[in-house]
């Protein structure tokens, strides 16, 4: 018997523009922030929104790094960087740490009342974080953080609690128990597991933590807004007051190169790490 | 070497009671398999044993020592778990040495016994090598290694064979026997597989439903087996049962089933004869129904089934099936009646109520 291999079946091309639709819709709104982000002045005036620049220059790139004002000072978007960096590192491992901690205990230890303080935990997810705002400024004034690095930092780990916590706690459950039974054999106290076994096994939600945790700190906006202060003011923040600084002419093409530096952290993350999510490193723990 | 008593022993899972009043006692140097079917409790005991589970009542002494609440980490044991739980981040070397890390034993000392049990279990090629990378021999032989390597006093031992293919198992199996009888260490070995459980053990302790139904030496249990659960659990396949009656007559107490009539004054009864009419059920284990012409029995052939060095015959007799185990070079074909003779001296005798061992 032959099988006669249908090249193009009416249900593949429909596939196929459906996922080529898509695309463009999505890659569209990019090429065009490129290609402005690209052109002098001039060329982005005469309304030609597709065309390829005819002189092409990385000016307003230069310009949107480094002398292009946000509010009154004209330096750039660079310090804003800077400070999304200060605040997204400490904010991602502090959080990890927290999270793979309380999801190793609830998992593993499971002490009296973790079920209630889990499930605390996960609603707490669920509540808007603009509903939270007012009572946490009082409180981080109370303890005179507003304003302050450590004070976003506290922001951004707690709100991030929640999320960390679930994923280690699966993480753990999924793992096999007679692992921890082994170590608690072994002689393991509560650290000592944690540190020298489960830490290092959790490398791919470690991952996952980490991608899941720096993208939503990178592009947070209204957090970093009220509780940085001026001197913290994050990338998202600057950015914002860079599109809508007002005197003069509006520089569409700065605009754009600064909405791609801003946008380039969180996609570099995902282009790096994307090899990380299919890796199993718990492979050959129990039979293989 | 250290001896290990269970005084009373409850334990319960998520609310459900596991195991209720059970007491044993394990001597030094032996070796003792827990066998019985899979949610008899007999994992759920050893893992109290470790101290990874809390007891709901009783006691555990090591070496004459109460440990019923002390941290698994301290109570000087080494456990072999089923799915082997090797560090997967950590090389052989370091699984190995772990628990010795753990405990802060010098480094001179850690390595010196590292290289002793890799020698003992044929690891020294290995000790660089991840989990990943060993097949499951090498990775069940690494877990035995672990347990080792502390020098604990009580080694727990999880169906730690039940992972591998046949042969592996056998070879495998060999090794343990080998390595127990040259440590002389106390082991504890969970399984519900007879064959490990009679080719390993000092003494088997049977169980069912969270108790112990009998403890004994292989032949113990597999000869005189205390019930009728045990007799059925150990052989393959499993005792023959036949219901009848007692008769007393001259020469003593006598079997009486529909078209047969056994002497049983060889019999050891455990307590007195029981009383004439007393209903009871005669146990007799295949390789002791042998064909015999002039046998008092007679049923029709249903199945055969060859197994090399011996045929597995299945007869319908006295309204049930009996499996007999013939040796030799004798053919026996499907639906033939033959006529079979039951080795007196090997049966057993029950209650037919209680199904315990007369």
């Amino acid at each position: 018997m032959t099988v006669r291999r249908r090249y193009l079946a009416p249900g593949r091309i429909g596939l196929y523009v459906l996922l080529g639709t898509a695309a463009v819709a999505f890659l569209l709104p990019l090429y065009v922030m490129l290609v402005t982000s690209l052109k002098p002045m001039e060329e982005i005036r005469q309304g030609h929104l597709f065309a390829w620049p005819a002189a092409l220059t990385l000016g307003p790139w230069h310009a949107a790094w480094r002398s292009a004002c946000t509010g009154v000072d004209c330096a750039g978007i660079r310090a804003g960087f800077w400070n999304s960096v200060r605040i997204a590192l400490p904010s991602t491992v502090l959080a990890i740490l927290l999270g793979a901690w309380n999801g190793y205990t609830l998992a593993f230890w499971r002490p009296r009342g973790g079920k209630l303080l889990f499930g605390i935990l996960t609603f707490g997810a669920f509540i808007p974080v603009q509903v939270m705002m007012l009572p946490l400024v009082r409180l981080l004034a109370q303890a005179h953080l507003v304003g302050s690095l450590a004070g976003i930092v506290l922001v951004h780990v707690v709100f991030g609690m929640p999320l960390m916590t679930l994923l280690f706690r699966q993480y753990y459950l999924a793992l096999p128990p007679e692992l921890f039974a082994a170590a608690r054999i072994d002689g393991g106290h509560f650290l000592r597991i944690f540190a020298q076994l489960m830490l290092p096994m959790s490398v791919p939600m470690i991952v996952v933590a980490a991608i899941v945790q720096v993208t939503g700190v990178w592009n947070d906006y209204i957090l970093g807004l009220v509780f940085a202060g001026r001197d913290n003011l994050p990338m998202t923040v600057q950015l914002n007051n860079l599109i809508n600084t007002t005197t003069g002419t509006r520089a569409y093409n700065v605009n754009m190169a600064a909405t791609m530096v801003t946008s380039l952290v969180p996609l570099a993350i995902y282009f790096v790490s994307g090899r990380w999510f299919v890796r199993g490193i718990a492979a050959g723990a129990v039979k293989g | 070497m250290a001896s290990v008593s269970l005084r009373h022993v409850a334990m319960s899972l998520g609310g459900q009671r596991i195991i209720d009043d059970l007491t044993l006692e394990v001597a030094p140097g032996e070796f003792l398999v827990l066998l019985g079917p899979s949610g008899c409790g007999k994992s759920t005991l050893l893992h109290g044993i470790a101290g990874l589970l809390q007891l709901s009542g009783g006691s555990i002494e090591i070496d004459r020592a109460d440990m019923t609440q002390v941290d698994p980490a301290e109570r000087n044991i080494g456990m072999v778990f089923q799915s082997y739980a090797l560090y997967p981040t950590m090389s052989v070397e370091r699984n190995l040495s772990f628990g010795l890390r753990m405990r802060g034993t010098r480094r001179d000392e850690i390595e010196a016994r590292v290289l002793r049990v890799a020698r003992q279990l044929q690891l020294e090629g290995l000790l660089q090598r991840k989990p990943a990378a060993l097949s499951g021999g090498q990775r069940q032989r690494v877990a035995i290694g672990r347990a080792l390597v502390r020098d604990a006093r009580v080694y727990l031992l999880d169906e730690p064979l039940s992972n591998l293919d046949a042969g592996l198992r056998a070879t495998l199996r060999r090794e343990l026997k080998l390595l127990h009888q040259r440590l002389r260490a106390t082991m504890i070995y969970v399984t519900h597989d007879q064959i490990e459980a009679l080719t390993l053990a000092t003494r088997i302790a049977v169980m069912q439903g969270g108790r112990i139904q009998q403890v004994g030496t292989p032949t113990e249990v597999y000869g005189q087996p205390a019930n009728r659960f045990v007799a059925g659990f150990l052989g393959s396949p499993g005792m023959n049962f036949i219901g009848g009656v007692i008769g007393l007559e001259r020469d003593g107490p006598r079997f009486a089933a529909r078209g047969i009539d056994l002497g049983l004054a060889g019999y050891r009864f455990r307590a007195m004869a029981p009383a004439a009419g007393e209903a009871v059920v005669l146990g007799v284990r295949p390789e002791h129904v042998h064909l015999d012409d002039g046998g008092g029995l007679s049923g029709q052939v249903t199945v055969v089934e060859p197994m090399g060095n011996q045929l597995l015959v299945w007869l319908d007799a006295l309204g049930t099936t009996l499996a007999a185990l013939i040796e030799g070079a004798r053919t026996v074909r499907t639906g033939e009646t033959v006529r079979v003779g039951l080795d007196l001296e090997h049966v057993s005798v029950f209650d037919a109520r209680t199904g315990e061992r007369l």
